[in-house]
């Protein structure tokens, strides 16, 4: 996984609540082996038409086709659990995403994919996204070890993460890595277990 | 509960993240990503004989004959091969696409006795919810975490929050477990339960069969929630009985023993808690693009003139700009150009059963799909003559799998049509691009299939 430290970069506002992973990958899509061609699938079916023109949506308009942050809206990235949604924001350039909430999985999935979910206050968020709009291409800076974001008019807002997930990032760790040091844990749990709950390892079927 | 199943489950802690141990985990064609992932570190599959896999998401729902060979599109036939391989090369059973067991995930687990109570189960799609209607801990994961249970039975975890939604009161004719979950939804928000693990409780879910009780579990995602679960009784202990991998003999009472510690204490705290009185609910429709889009079939299209801030009203016109409604219309009002009756929320038998009682009473006057949600279901249904009442009333009776729901199998709404749909998820072009959902009950769907609108079900079938 690709390590996250800072960005500062242009700052994309999307401003509806329950943007759900659909969007951010319509289902047909999940079927793409993990690529560069990510970068057309993002919010594919708002951005073009059924013959592949352009519609008219914020990631189409210049100065936003180069964001590397959107700011959005609460409960962002609900629904579906796939996680085609985090290869597409990835592949279009997307490093961060700041909005009030999340969908829990599709933050779980961003932070295995070197993807940074910065949870922020909705007014601020709401502040943010007015600073967006009225000046397009204005840039946003996250430094995840300060835990700050400093927005386009200046000023810094602290966020929480949890300091595993902040490590995992900063680093680029995979769990499986990290997991295989508990092998010897992992087998003695499933002896006692399997010896509490034997009928769970009969055959069935 | 909750607490009990994940304290259970805990391997390791590493500065208050904890490493879970996973039961059980279901994969289906789409965790491809996750085999790739997987081979892509040089992994072994490290428990296979706990991971349980399903064609479903990409099966077709007719012309079933000849197997994955009868799949025209070369794309989704080599998602349903893909499966079948990458399952034989690391020894993981597969409910393939030719099993007389065939269907959805969060169908079949249950019906084979593999989903159980205490158990931790993660499954790589988000209505893995489902499962915790057997007083199971189980939600759904992406590819990369499905790639590392496969790869070490474990999963790593922040406790969630807990929700208790206590339910009482018995529904009136006509209101089902849809409509509750989809009136909870209404109540508390898409988000209302991000970072909460709900506990449905009362009168009304105690009443409710384990058909019932899934559907509720299933839309908990819908609702934010990390997952949804209910106290195993009387009710779950004797739904479990007997089925394939089932504990038998004297396994069983050492099984009944274990869950039956299970539920909540009386003292059991909760982080928020939420009460809904069934007795008041209707039958409900959504009539946007999130299901906290919902209300009663008796309503109208809410005006975003009428929303309380202008920010709510711009979300509120959004919405009705893609359904294409005007604020005020009366909800059955609403034509429809097609009827889905499936999905993992609403097809298993008794939902079949409940839009057959409805189907009977007329004939469809729109193209109406009825699609069990395994073959187990068909079969049943096939006994009990359901599929005749279905086809007598013009309805199509299908073959098993996701279908319309996730519309990924070829199944699909033509832009601009409009469907109403016992799936579990009203998003903009869900049901393919330019499609309009409405989401709605198995009895609601079978009899917006009779007049062709949306319709309230409690007088169609007084008339009938």
């Amino acid at each position: 996984m690709q390590p996250f430290t800072t960005i500062s970069a242009i700052a994309a506002p999307i401003d509806e609540p329950n943007v759900d992973t659909n969007q951010l990958c319509p289902t047909r899509f999940n079927k793409v082996p993990r690529g560069p061609k990510y970068a057309e699938v993002l919010f594919h079916d708002r951005r073009f038409t059924a013959d592949g023109a352009e519609k008219e949506f914020l990631l189409n308009a210049e100065p936003f086709r180069s964001a590397g942050i959107l700011v959005a809206d609460r409960n962002f990235g609900c629904g579906s659990s796939r996680e085609s949604a985090v290869y597409a924001l990835y592949e279009f350039g997307i490093r961060c995403v700041i909005a009030p909430s999340f969908g829990d999985i599709f933050a779980n999935n961003c932070g295995k994919n070197g993807l940074l979910p910065v949870v922020l206050p909705d007014a601020v968020t709401a502040s943010i996204r007015a600073q967006l709009r009225a000046r397009p291409g204005a840039t946003i800076a996250v430094d995840l070890q300060e835990q700050t974001v400093t927005d386009a008019a200046g000023e810094v807002h602290h966020f929480e993460i949890h300091p595993v997930r902040k490590k995992c990032l900063l680093e680029g760790l995979d769990d499986v890595a990290r997991t295989r040091q508990y092998r010897a844990q992992i087998e003695a749990f499933e002896a006692a277990y399997r010896t509490e709950r034997p009928w769970l390892y009969a055959s069935g079927g | 509960m909750f607490d009990k199943i994940w304290h259970r489950h805990v391997v390791a802690e590493e500065a208050g993240e904890l490493l879970l141990y996973v039961d059980r985990a279901l994969i289906h064609e789409g965790s491809s990503h996750a085999f790739v992932a997987l081979a892509a570190q040089g992994q072994a599959v490290f428990r296979p004989r706990q991971i349980f896999a399903f064609n479903d998401h990409y099966v077709p729902t007719s012309g079933r004959d000849r197997g994955s060979a009868g799949i025209a599109n070369p794309e989704i036939r080599n998602m349903v091969l893909k499966l079948a391989s990458n399952t034989a090369r690391h020894g993981i059973a597969l409910f393939g696409i030719d099993d007389p067991r065939q269907g959805i995930l969060h169908i079949v687990p249950p019906e084979q006795g593999i989903t159980q109570p205490g158990l931790f189960i993660v499954g790589a799609d988000s209505h893995t919810s489902t499962h915790g209607a057997f007083g199971c801990l189980a939600f759904g994961v992406g590819a990369s975490e499905m790639m590392h249970v496969m790869a070490t039975q474990t999963i790593w975890q922040r406790k969630p929050n807990t929700m208790r939604i206590k339910v009482d009161g018995a529904p009136g004719f006509g209101v089902t477990a849809k409509d509750v979950i989809l009136a909870i939804i209404a109540r508390i928000g898409a988000g209302g339960a991000t970072g909460h693990a709900i506990e449905y409780t009362g009168s009304t879910i105690a009443a409710m069969s384990m058909e019932a009780r899934m559907t509720v579990c299933n839309m908990s995602i819908e609702a934010g929630g990390r997952a949804g679960m209910i106290a195993p009784d009387e009710t779950t202990f004797a739904y479990i009985a007997n089925r394939p991998f089932a504990p038998q003999g004297t396994a069983w009472d050492d099984a009944l023993a274990v869950w039956r510690g299970l539920p909540s204490d009386a003292a059991a705290t909760f982080d928020k808690v939420v009460e809904i009185d069934a007795a008041q609910l209707s039958p409900m429709v959504t009539w946007g693009t999130s299901p906290e889009h919902a209300l009663p079939i008796t309503g109208q299209v809410p005006d975003p003139r009428d929303a309380p801030d202008a920010t709510q009203g711009a979300e509120i016109a959004a919405a009705l700009d893609y359904m294409a409604l005007k604020p005020g219309t009366p909800l059955s009002d609403i034509a429809v150009d097609r009827v889905f009756i499936g999905s993992c929320t609403n097809s298993r038998i008794e939902d079949l059963r409940a839009a057959a009682a409805v189907a009977k009473l007329g004939r469809a006057k729109v193209t109406a799909w009825v699609v069990p949600g395994s073959r187990t279901v068909q079969r049943q249904a096939e006994q009990e003559g359901l599929d005749q009442i279905f086809k007598a009333a013009g309805f199509e009776w299908r073959d098993p799998g996701c279908s319309l729901c996730t519309a990924i199998n070829g199944d699909q709404l033509r832009p601009g049509e409009r469907c109403a749909s016992t799936s579990n998820r009203n998003f903009r072009g869900r049901q393919g691009t330019g499609g309009r959902t409405h989401l709605v009950s198995p009895a609601m769907a079978a009899a917006a299939a009779l007049t062709g609108h949306l319709t309230d079900v409690r007088e169609l079938a007084q008339k009938g």
